[in-house]
């Protein structure tokens, strides 16, 4: 059940490139799945399109109480606000919204694919598949190392962690598509999920379909209102039914399978 | 005052239901439908202070698909809707109109000619008394006596007057006015801007139509966002006023502006 309430942000802390806000909001980790993502609401009367976020930490009872820790990447008008945003203020939040990543029945090895702040979507994801007896193998990419998101609990419980960076300044140098090969061989994985710039997205679906691994992809597009009402984040698709729609990254995504995008026209 | 959900701003409905109470709202208009589907492309909104840009594909699933995928759920929600049309031609906008008229559960039609540049977009131009008037007549000649037909007029307040006068003699039952302005995206597509920014303009073409049609029921629709806004519209002459671009902001707003009004009617 997704819920629109006034969180208060608990904490606010700059890692690296990024701005972990920590946000009281009990009814979001409730019904919370990795891959659900919140969209937040600016009130200055001149933004009038929401800002959606990954989730990268859920915790139902911290010091803080029942909380979620979104990664801010401070850019344009609505992130460098919520960046700036001191404990004890507020923000319209909604969520979990969207469409989570679809987990394994059975419990068969899986690669996480994520690269700069997107990552953060997959560490709820790797304790849950961790916890249903899944082996994941983590591949973390950024252009430097302080856009390397970390979750150590995560870093520990995975079999292995592989990290590459473009200018090489922590792992080995260079980019997800030099990667992923190894990785996956390494791996032995049978589902490869990712999170990252769509050109990343395209190469783990092409590569996992190479190795005949299923591919899911959290796709990241401007969601106008995040709620599916203004149908602007459209992603060209090829639905169960074998034919192209137009759907919304909100509503039908942001989690789709890799092989389902018809990436030459996103 | 009755509140309607404007064209395009509130999915296709289930969307919008875990924050309105849509069974209760004045009138549920959808997403402008054709004959076929339009496809949208990918960058379609931007922001502009107060306001949203919208490049207006009209990207919809077509009238057929949104008979069987969309439509059933709104009449078993019992949500008054109403189906927003167009078409290339008015024969086309008539076959549109005679497919829809067909579902069970809907109220009305809310006929679309306040597209701002129909050429570019293949559709019949009702930007003229002789345009409108054709359309509105292929319309009321399929249209069963038991759905009323709504018209709906751009904010081009020096053609408003002649045009509405056009339509409200060939026998619509009442005019939707005002709604988005030309604009541009910042990538120089043709789009349209609506939200709080065109409120004013919206003003000026509902006084400037009811002032011609002192007895004709207009609706007004552009910039809605409050209890106050709905109030200047009943000012200006409107008997109903649309909510849009406020909902992908805040898609609780309706519940808040009926709350607004019936505090302040006490």
């Amino acid at each position: 059940m997704t819920l629109q309430s006034t969180a208060e942000v608990r904490a606010s802390e700059r890692v690296g490139a990024f701005q972990h806000v920590t946000l009281a909001a009990p009814g979001v980790v409730e019904t919370f799945r990795p891959g659900n993502f919140v969209s937040i609401g600016l009130d200055d009367g001149v933004h009038l399109a929401r800002r959606s976020f990954w989730v990268h930490r859920v915790r139902s009872s911290s010091s803080f109480g029942a909380t979620i820790d979104i990664v801010v990447r401070p850019g344009g008008a609505g992130s460098t606000w919520l960046a700036g945003l001191p404990v004890g203020a507020s923000v319209d939040l909604i969520g979990p919204l969207g469409r989570p990543f679809a987990q394994p029945k059975e419990p068969v090895p899986c690669l996480l694919v994520g690269e700069g702040y997107a990552a953060a979507s997959l560490f709820p994801l790797a304790e849950r598949l961790v916890e249903r007896g899944c082996p994941v193998s983590l591949l973390l990419a950024a252009d430097t190392a302080d856009e390397v998101i970390d979750g150590l609990d995560v870093r520990r419980s995975a079999e292995a962690v592989t990290v590459v960076t473009g200018d090489g300044s922590m792992g080995a140098q260079g980019s997800v598509a030099q990667a992923l090969p190894g990785a996956l061989q390494r791996s032995g994985a049978s589902v490869v999920y990712a999170a990252g710039p769509s050109s990343t997205l395209h190469a783990v679906a092409g590569v996992s379909e190479l190795h005949g691994a299923w591919s899911q992809v959290a796709l990241e597009v401007n969601q106008p209102c995040g709620t599916g009402l203004c149908h602007g984040c459209i992603v060209p698709a090829v639905g169960e039914d074998a034919i192209a729609h137009r759907v919304r990254a909100c509503a039908e995504g942001p989690v789709f399978r890799g092989d389902r995008i018809q990436w030459g026209l996103l | 005052m009755r509140l309607f959900v404007a064209a395009g701003c509130g999915g296709t409905g289930r969307e919008l239901a875990p924050y309105a109470d849509l069974a209760g709202v004045g009138g549920f208009v959808t997403r402008t439908l054709t004959l076929d589907p339009r496809r949208g492309s990918r960058l379609r909104i931007a922001e502009s202070p107060s306001g949203l840009v919208r490049a207006h594909l009209l990207q919809n699933p077509g009238v057929d698909r949104f008979l069987t995928t969309e439509m059933p759920w709104l009449a078993q929600q019992g949500v008054p809707t109403w189906a927003s049309v167009t078409g290339a031609t008015t024969d086309e906008i008539a076959a549109v109109v005679r497919r829809v008229a067909t579902a069970p559960g809907l109220s009305g039609i809310e006929l679309n000619l306040a597209v701002d540049d129909p050429g570019a977009l293949r559709l019949h131009d009702g930007s003229t008394p002789k345009g409108a008037a054709a359309a509105v007549r292929a319309v009321l000649d399929v249209l069963p006596e038991s759905l009323a037909l709504h018209v709906k007029l751009g904010s081009d307040v020096r053609r408003l007057p002649v045009v509405a006068r056009a339509v409200a003699e060939v026998g619509a039952d009442a005019l939707v006015v005002g709604g988005a302005l030309p604009a541009a995206l910042p990538n120089g597509t043709a789009a349209e801007l609506s939200g709080p920014a065109v409120l004013p303009t919206a003003l000026r073409a509902v006084r400037t139509v009811c002032h011609e049609l002192p007895e004709f029921p207009v609706i007004g629709v552009g910039g809605v966002r409050s209890a106050a806004d709905v109030r200047a519209f009943g000012s200006a002459g409107a008997r109903g006023v649309q909510v849009g671009s406020a909902l992908l902001h805040d898609p609780s707003v309706l519940a808040r502006i009926t709350a607004e009004l019936e505090e302040q009617s006490r």
